[in-house]
């Protein structure tokens, strides 16, 4: 047996630290297209202090660590490159701290989405947090790792936005606080009114830390949540509807979409206005908004309400289960997307890229945008499915996703969680003091190089 | 390409322009201005009707001398390229009732039980009622009732796709159709006369079916003993004769229907159609009327006779202490297969 096997044995115990090839094979990939790469070690701490004596350990021995949530971010973030240890945070699930008047709550770093969504719901139900779409097994601290978007991300910003200070294993072993927790017993804030150390972790995809725990602001949950279903075949009047909607300051989420299957939806760009409400009458009253706020593009009749009574359960369940199904329609479940952040100006070039894309690389597209901050800038995913077992398919499929990532630079888009290939284009494209200062934080938190090497890789 | 068989002559000598004088949506001064509208339409020439008309299929009952007005403004509006509804939601329905090849047909031997292109009626069309024709369903694009493309004027997509439905059944070799859907049984006898279609087997309206039935099945029939409204649908305009069932079914099954002041000839569609035409507030304001109608007439229950109107105000009907109820299950619940409280 290997002195690190051993040794990550003495620090989380035998049943939770494995090299068995089957396991290996399973943390070797993820759902996307990039290719796979085995680790030497899996390992799924249970504490801060064991995930600290693992990166000391790592750190001593000067090998890989890849922190994971639930392998879920498509874009090979947690396959290891390099090989070493993937660090499995699924163990470190416990719910630490609810505030409910300061309305925040600290989880551990491997919490997932759907066990705080549960627990709220049963202990303090007229609280909320902002759950992606995404399974609800994939965590929280992932989320924040990699800038995700959630329900509540139109109304008050990207998912790390929300976060309210952090704890965090540095790469060289320091257990550091993050925010107002590092003064004090609240976790208020994770920067302001100090100066904002939260941006050496978040956005980061584990490579200049692990986070331990998570402070996460919460919102209220009203009781009644409702949505409607505008149509357009007009892609050019996109921009100008958003810009009416979020002009209303009262919606919880907008998601634009449109793909070619099933038939009912081809040739359509969808938006769901998602809004809430305590009462019938408040439901009715932002019904009644949203509605008159579009009636010009009814009385021109180029968009109209879709009758959607049927739809709604689908609609309203959270996450949204119908983007998983689209991974099925070639058959053989797979679905990868790019999602560059854009201004929402530039939906109609964007529309018109995803349908170039699928027919040049001959894959089935759907495309869906979510707005941030009240259309500040829209996450615009390109997304396309493939079959599994059909390797040119995959390969085609990644090579349209790398184009849209160049496209959607050019267009002055940020690509988010991009794969390791995504991430050099962007590099090669920053401001090159930018890029040094990435250079400058990553050598002095990471001396050896050992979080998960090959992302945010900053040459020179 | 079919035409619509309209009888100019008719019109120009109609005394009382009726399809429009009644017409709920729209006002006339009288005689001389409805029939004057009538005219224009007829000629091709542009009338308000055309812009106001909420397709709302009651003219096609109101005008007792054979013609089809309805089906002619929908004419019209397409040759001129109007829309009602907005281009996208008119292309979605047209593209979301497109055949292709995913429908589900049963143990079809003379006859078959249309269950249009709704998932809601294969429940219904089940039990001691239709034990003897339950297996016999058929679903799905190839055997739906085009008719709903009336509302978006778009009489094109009928013409090319009635025929090869009719086809359809034809193909199946059966000789009685039971619809299900009220509207296919409007649209294979109304729709297909008015453009001449043959359709080369006998449609069986539902509600002649289910009288029968119940007829043979009196014995188990306890009265019910429940008052309801009975929310009438668009497409019950193109087959009047049949509105008459509906008061024979509630008579056997022990059912009181209190007289309303928005029934039979001047009953409220579901609205739904409505809201996607024009937006929310006289769609609103129609169902407001309706259920307050319904409610002042001391019904428990709202009745459907069309799966579309209960889905567009089973919630609404709810929310205003009724309970929503397709006729079927009402006869069903009847003849004690279904429970009385389970009402949904
Ligand atoms: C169907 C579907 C829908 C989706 N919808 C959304 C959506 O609406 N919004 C959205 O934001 N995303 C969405 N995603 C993408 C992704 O699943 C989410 O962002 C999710 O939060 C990732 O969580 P995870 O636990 O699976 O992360 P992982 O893939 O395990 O990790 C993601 C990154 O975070 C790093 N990381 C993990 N844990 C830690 C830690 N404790 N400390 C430091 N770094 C860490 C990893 O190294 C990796 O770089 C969707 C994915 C799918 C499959
Ligand atoms: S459609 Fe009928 S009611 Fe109307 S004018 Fe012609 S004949 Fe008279
Ligand atoms: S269909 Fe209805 S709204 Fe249109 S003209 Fe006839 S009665 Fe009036």
């Amino acid at each position: 047996m290997s002195d690190i096997l051993q040794s990550l044995i003495d620090i989380v115990g035998e049943r939770s630290v494995s090299n068995a090839p089957e396991e290996l094979w399973f943390y070797s990939r993820d759902p996307g297209v990039l290719a796979p790469h085995k680790p030497d070690y899996v390992v799924a701490p249970k504490t801060t202090e064991e995930v600290q004596k693992i990166v000391q350990l790592a750190n001593r021995e000067k090998v890989p660590v890849v922190p994971m949530g639930n392998g879920m971010s498509l874009a090979g973030l947690v396959i290891p490159l390099k090989g070493g240890i993937v660090l499995d945070m699924k163990r470190m699930n416990k719910i630490l701290e609810v505030n409910a008047m300061a309305r925040y709550v600290v989880v551990e770093g491997g919490t997932s989405q759907g066990a705080l969504k549960s627990y709220l719901q049963k202990n303090h139900p007229t609280l909320r947090h902002s759950i992606p779409d995404a399974p609800a097994t994939t965590t929280i601290a992932a989320n924040v790792s990699l800038h995700g978007q959630g329900r509540l991300t139109n109304q008050y910003g990207f998912n790390s936005d929300m976060v309210t200070g952090l704890e965090v294993v540095l790469p060289t072993g320091e257990i550091c606080l993050i925010g107002s927790p590092s003064i004090g017993p609240y976790w208020i804030s994770k920067g302001p009114t100090l100066p904002d150390l939260s941006g050496l972790f978040l956005g980061w995809l584990g490579c200049t830390g692990i986070i331990t725990k998570v402070g996460l602001k919460l919102y209220p949950n009203k009781k009644i949540r409702d949505a409607e279903l505008f149509v357009t075949d007009r892609v050019d009047l996109i921009p100008h509807i958003l810009y009416k909607l979020t002009h209303l300051e009262m919606l919880e989420d907008i998601n634009v979409w449109f793909q070619p299957k099933p038939l009912m939806f081809l040739g359509n760009y969808h938006i769901t206005i998602f809004f809430t409400g305590d009462t019938e009458e408040e439901i009715e009253f932002k019904r009644k908004m949203v509605w008159d706020c579009l009636q010009e593009y009814m009385d021109s009749k180029d968009g109209g309400f879709m009758s959607m009574q049927y739809m709604k359960p689908m609609l309203l369940e959270m996450p949204g289960r119908n983007i998983a199904d689209f991974a099925d329609v070639p058959k053989g479940g797979g679905f990868e997307y790019s999602g560059p952040i854009a201004p929402i100006e530039h939906f109609p070039q964007y529309a018109a890229k995803v349908v170039e894309l699928a027919a040049k690389y001959n894959v089935l597209y759907a495309s869906t945008a979510r707005l941030i901050s009240g259309g500040h800038s829209m996450m615009y995913s390109i997304s396309f499915a493939f079959n599994r077992n059909d390797k040119a398919m995959m390969e085609r499929v990644e090579q349209a996703l790398t184009e849209a990532t160049a496209f959607a630079l050019d267009m002055g888009g940020i690509p988010w969680k991009p794969n390791f290939k995504e991430q050099q284009m962007t590099l090669a494209k920053m401001e090159p003091n930018a890029r040094k200062l990435l250079l400058m934080i990553k050598k002095n938190l990471d001396p050896q190089g050992i979080m998960n090497p090959g992302n945010w890789e900053v040459n020179s | 390409m079919y035409q619509l068989k309209f009888d100019q002559k008719v019109c120009a000598s109609c005394r009382s322009a009726d399809c429009l004088l009644k017409c709920q949506y729209m006002t006339f001064s009288g005689h001389k201005e409805a029939h004057g509208e009538m005219m224009k339409i007829m000629k091709g020439k542009d009338s308000r009707v055309l812009s106001e008309c909420m397709t709302c299929y009651a003219c096609e009952e109101y005008c007792t001398r054979g013609n089809h007005p309805f089906y002619l403004i929908s004419e019209k509006r397409e040759e001129k390229g109007m829309f009602t509804a907005p281009r996208p939601i008119t292309n979605q329905w047209i593209n979301m009732t497109v055949m292709q090849g995913k429908c589900l047909v049963g143990n079809v031997k003379d006859k078959a039980l249309s269950c249009c292109y709704i998932p809601d009626l294969g429940p219904l069309g089940s039990g001691e009622i239709f034990k003897d024709v339950a297996d016999a369903g058929v679903f799905g694009a190839e055997f739906m009732c085009p008719a709903v493309h009336t509302h978006f004027a778009r009489m094109s997509v009928i013409k090319e796709r009635l025929p090869i439905v009719i086809d359809n059944y034809r193909k199946l070799g059966v000789k009685e159709v039971i619809c299900l859907h009220d509207e296919c049984y409007g649209t294979l006898t109304s729709i297909a006369s008015a453009y001449g279609m043959e359709v080369p087997f006998q449609p069986v309206y539902y509600l002649d079916y289910v009288l029968q039935r119940m007829k043979e099945l009196k014995d188990k029939i306890k009265p019910l003993n429940i008052t309801v409204a009975y929310q009438r649908s668009c497409s019950n305009r193109l087959i009047p004769d049949k509105h008459a069932l509906v008061k024979k079914i509630f008579t056997l099954i022990g059912v009181k229907a209190p007289k309303r002041t928005y029934q039979d000839e001047n009953a409220l569609c579901c609205a739904e159609i409505l809201r996607s035409i024009s937006g929310y507030k006289l769609a609103d304001d129609v169902q407001k009327r309706n259920i307050d109608d319904m409610l002042a007439a001391g019904a428990e229950y709202c009745v459907f006779n069309c799966p579309a109107c209960q889905t567009s105000l089973a919630e609404k009907v709810s929310k205003r202490g009724l309970k929503p109820l397709h006729i079927i299950d009402l006869c069903k619940m009847a003849i004690g297969e279904k429970e009385r409280e389970a009402a949904s």
